[in-house]
């Protein structure tokens, strides 16, 4: 017995739960004393009501969605990697490692190698925690946490002494040569003519991000890989009967995932500031935990809550901008969202659920 | 009939009053639904002081719901509980307790490491201080051991103590707290014969001092020995009381399923032939470093049955486990004449089933299948490797879901939808699902756990039928099962397993439960090998 529809699953639910989420930010945004209702506009309007806006939403979504896929490939087998932040830092030392390790002749021949680079520095990176808790027992939670740090640790001891230019103050590596230059959006528009998302850090990876939710959705239903990792997800008792060995599948749902993160370099690296500088990701690897709660752990959902993401990073920035909504607030915002969203899910899920059983009442002779 | 029984049984319990006593539980009309799911519909049940009840019905039949409504899990949608005839409103479990009425579940509420006084007192604590509660209970719990044989060591430790007694101080938890009317969960699941033998002497002893019990349980047998009068239950639905006395287990049978049912397996005898496994000194240690197997030594042939009596936990799952491939062990398996990996690479479920042996585990919610997986998907669980299920790099997934389709018809699964999630099969069509997905390979041996575990009366004879029928084609099959019953009738041979040993071997025409109760408890009366 199902308890509720699909539709009301992935869609209502969350619809119900962002509405929560937003009807209490405007409570807080009231409370100092500023209206709400230019608050949501002018994030809207930042986050969509121009090709630049959209352009700097769609690049937040990107990272996002990398992220988020990268949680939701491990929470397919019920591995919880909260180290994507420090699987996407190391996957930046790595495209930055392929793009200056020559002088690339064409974007089409760097972005393969650099997102192969990103992806296993990524998935070297992820491979250790998941190692120790497969063969150790350490908790994969606390390891991945404490991988971030270390990452991010490590990124910067290297910046500052090693791949610093030499005779620069500023921590970050040299430029990457113009071979590596991913086209954005706007050098894509303008191919037709077109002179729409000016300025926006937007580009092909993109489109690497949405191939990568395909290849998530045919991985997942459609391998056997996919089919042992969900297995060994919902029990591991029944795993190890069906012969499936936990080891294994806890390494490799750990790789994929570190891959997925350290994929997303290739956008803010190698997209946007064309070398690597200190702090790159921007909290983008936890946001994706956010994004793969909220979407469930399925491509499209992923996708869709990367897009909301992006418009609250890019919409709360506006607001700090226009409005004199200090910064903080609008990480309040984001808090919120995914407080009601993945925490407060039950709030709304039970009442729901109760609702749809009323709904269903049998008729007297309705017997099972 | 039944009127005169209370009525006798009321002279003599208040003899000082003329007018008759109430009930001491009568349930009115209750109704509860889950959703479009009608657990209970209009149930009407009133159980006299002093007597012991018999609750029986398939599963899914509503006893548990029913019996979580009078213990306050639930709430009923409809209906009335009076209690002593008061009118009794029962909200949480709080009440029940304060209603006087403990529950012994099923599976036992104890903590593990807390002694059995710690146990008694937790959640009936007189205040701050423990110390004066954990003496007033010592006091209370002597007194009631002497009362109803129900004595246990206070100080002992609950992961210490046998499962008979670990249930028995839950008996004392409920008594301890006053209870006036017992509910027992399936109390006997866990209990070697003589252990349960002793349950229903304290059973009768509480009924002499006016307790009420109402007994929940699968096995007709029991009520048939121990309660005065029992209650059918079928779809929900109450489908009358009966005094025990003019009922026999194939009418209760027939009264749970709505059909006449075959209670005595129907097989010819056995024609075994060539030895398919032979086991030698197999031994397992576990992580914690306990001996599970101390040496097995077991045959069996092909066209066999070798049934594995015994009370769960005494190393029949560590058994299965080894030969399935995921438990690790030391000594010799062959199949077939050849060795199996015990240790090595070869040693996972994968393996085994490359080597021809199948196998239904004793607990499908957690290995036999995946619930949250559409029943299609589980028909592939364990054999998505095998080539005709996958294209070169895709899964081919139309293959599996036809395959799931034609099991569903061979094995009458209802309803036959290879899209709905194994949770939203009953415990019957489930096991017809793993068991069609093992049978289908056409294994040598087959190892099966507990078939018939939580499988309503109707699917039993079915799934009976394909083990014997399985077993007249040659196959050599492991059957392990805590029901005796289903080992005296399926088994060629039976091996009684106490303490990861092998007790003896008997022959189930010339043995019988009471000398098989005694191998179970590691009593070895007869010479091992020899027939009593």
């Amino acid at each position: 017995m199902q308890k509720l529809p699909k539709w009301a699953d992935i869609v209502l639910i969350p619809l119900i739960n962002l509405l929560l989420a937003f009807l209490v930010s405007g409570l807080v945004i009231l409370a100092i004393g500023k209206d709400p209702i230019v608050a949501i506009q002018t994030m809207i309007d930042g986050a969509f009501g121009s090709t630049t806006g959209l352009g700097y939403t769609l690049y937040y979504a990107t990272n996002f969605m990398f992220t988020g896929l990268a949680v939701s490939v491990a929470f397919q087998a019920r591995i919880f990697n909260i180290g994507g932040e420090g699987q996407a830092l190391l996957g930046g030392l790595g495209v930055a490692l392929v793009c200056l390790s020559i002088d690339w002749p064409h974007w089409l021949v760097a972005l393969p190698a650099a997102a192969i680079g990103g992806a296993v520095f990524g998935a070297a990176w992820a491979f250790i925690p998941a190692y120790l808790q497969a063969k150790r027992g350490s908790h994969i939670v606390i390891t991945t946490i404490m991988f971030n740090f270390i990452a991010a640790s490590l990124i910067g001891f290297l910046l500052a002494d090693l791949l610093k230019v030499p005779g620069s103050m500023d921590p970050a590596t040299a430029n990457f040569p113009p071979g590596a230059h991913l086209p954005t959006f706007n050098d894509i528009f303008a191919l037709f003519g077109l002179d729409v998302f000016k300025h926006a850090p937007v580009n092909v990876s993109f489109f690497v991000a949405l191939f990568c939710a395909f290849g998530f959705w045919v991985l997942i239903w459609h391998t056997r890989l996919g089919f042992a990792m969900r297995a060994f997800g919902q029990s591991e008792r029944g795993a190890q009967y069906a012969g499936i060995s936990p080891l294994k599948i806890t390494v490799i749902a750990m790789l994929i995932s570190g891959a997925l993160a350290g994929m997303m370099a290739i956008n803010n690296v190698m997209g946007e500031s064309e070398r690597l500088i200190l702090n790159a990701t921007e909290g983008a690897g936890f946001i994706g935990i956010a994004v793969a709660l909220m979407g469930r752990s399925h491509p499209i959902g992923v996708i869709l809550a990367s897009i909301l993401f992006g418009f609250l990073y890019q919409g709360g920035a506006e607001l700090s901008l226009w409005e004199g909504i200090p910064r903080e607030l609008v990480t309040v915002i984001q808090g919120l969202v995914i407080l009601f969203t993945g925490a407060l899910d039950g709030m709304v899920r039970r009442p729901l659920e109760n609702l749809f059983l009323i709904l269903r009442k049998p008729t007297k002779n309705g017997a099972v | 009939m039944q009127s005169s029984v209370n009525e006798e049984r009321q002279a003599t319990a208040a003899p000082a009053t003329s007018a008759s006593l109430p009930p001491a539980i009568e349930l009115k009309g209750i109704s509860k639904a889950f959703g479009p799911v009608q657990a209970n519909k209009d149930i009407t049940i009133s159980v006299a002081k002093g007597a012991i009840h018999g609750i029986v019905g398939e599963n899914g039949a509503g006893k548990s719901t029913l019996m979580s409504i009078l213990y306050g899990f639930y709430k009923a949608d409809e209906g009335e509980i009076r209690i002593d005839g008061k009118l009794t409103p029962i909200p949480d479990s709080q009440a029940a307790i304060r209603a006087g009425i403990g529950m012994v579940h099923q599976h036992f509420k104890l903590v593990e490491n807390f002694t059995v006084l710690e146990n008694v007192v937790l959640g009936a604590e007189d205040g701050q201080r423990l110390t004066p509660s954990l003496s007033k209970a010592r006091k209370s719990l002597t007194q009631l051991a002497k009362e109803y044989e129900l004595d246990v060591d206070p100080d002992a430790l609950i992961h210490d103590l046998s499962v008979g007694h670990q249930q028995r101080v839950e008996i004392l938890k409920a008594l301890y707290r006053k209870a006036e009317i017992l509910i027992l969960d399936e109390p006997t699941g866990v209990l070697t014969p003589a252990e349960a033998d002793h349950l229903f002497r304290i059973l009768r002893n509480l009924k002499n001092e006016g307790k009420t019990i109402l007994l929940i349980t699968h096995k007709l047998r029991e009520i048939m020995d121990v309660t005065d009068s029992v209650s059918v239950m079928r779809r929900g639905e109450m489908k009358g009381t009966i005094p025990t006395s003019s009922t026999s287990p194939e009418d209760l049978a027939e009264r749970m399923v709505g059909r006449k049912v075959l209670l005595q397996v129907d097989k010819t005898a056995a024609q075994p032939k060539e030895n398919i496994l032979d086991i030698q000194n197999l031994e397992v240690i576990d992580s914690a470093g306990v001996r599970r197997l101390k040496g097995i030594d077991l045959n069996i042939r092909a066209g066999e049955i070798l049934g594995i009596a015994g009370v769960s936990g005494n190393g029949q799952s560590e058994l299965m486990e080894v030969l399935g491939g995921y438990r690790k062990g030391t000594g010799s398996v062959k199949l077939n004449g050849q060795e199996l990996d015990l240790t090595g690479k070869h040693s996972d479920g994968q393996s085994r089933r490359h080597r021809g042996i199948a196998h239904v585990p004793e607990d499908r919610h957690r290995e036999g299948l995946i619930l949250e997986f559409a029943a299609w998907e589980n028909t592939a669980f364990g054999y998505h490797n095998e080539p005709e299920y996958n294209g070169k790099i895709l899964m081919d997934n139309a293959t599996i879901r036809k395959t799931c389709a034609e099991h569903m018809e061979q094995f009458d699964v209802r309803p036959p939808n290879p899209a709905l999630h194994a949770r939203n099969f009953s415990g019957g069509n489930q096991q017809k699902i793993v068991l069609a997905r093992e049978i289908s390979r056409n294994p040598d041996l087959l190892l099966i756990g507990q078939p018939t575990r939580g499988v309503d009366v109707g699917a039993i004879e079915f799934i009976h039928q394909q083990i014997i029928e399985l077993r007249d084609q040659g196959k050599a099959i492991l059957l392990v099962s805590v029901e005796l019953e289903e080992i005296l009738s399926l088994s060629d041979r039976i091996a009684v397993m106490f303490d990861g040993q092998i007790m003896g071997e008997r022959h189930p025409e010339t043995t019988n439960e009471k000398e098989l109760g005694l191998l179970m408890a590691g009593m070895n009366t007869a010479t091992s090998g020899g027939t009593a």
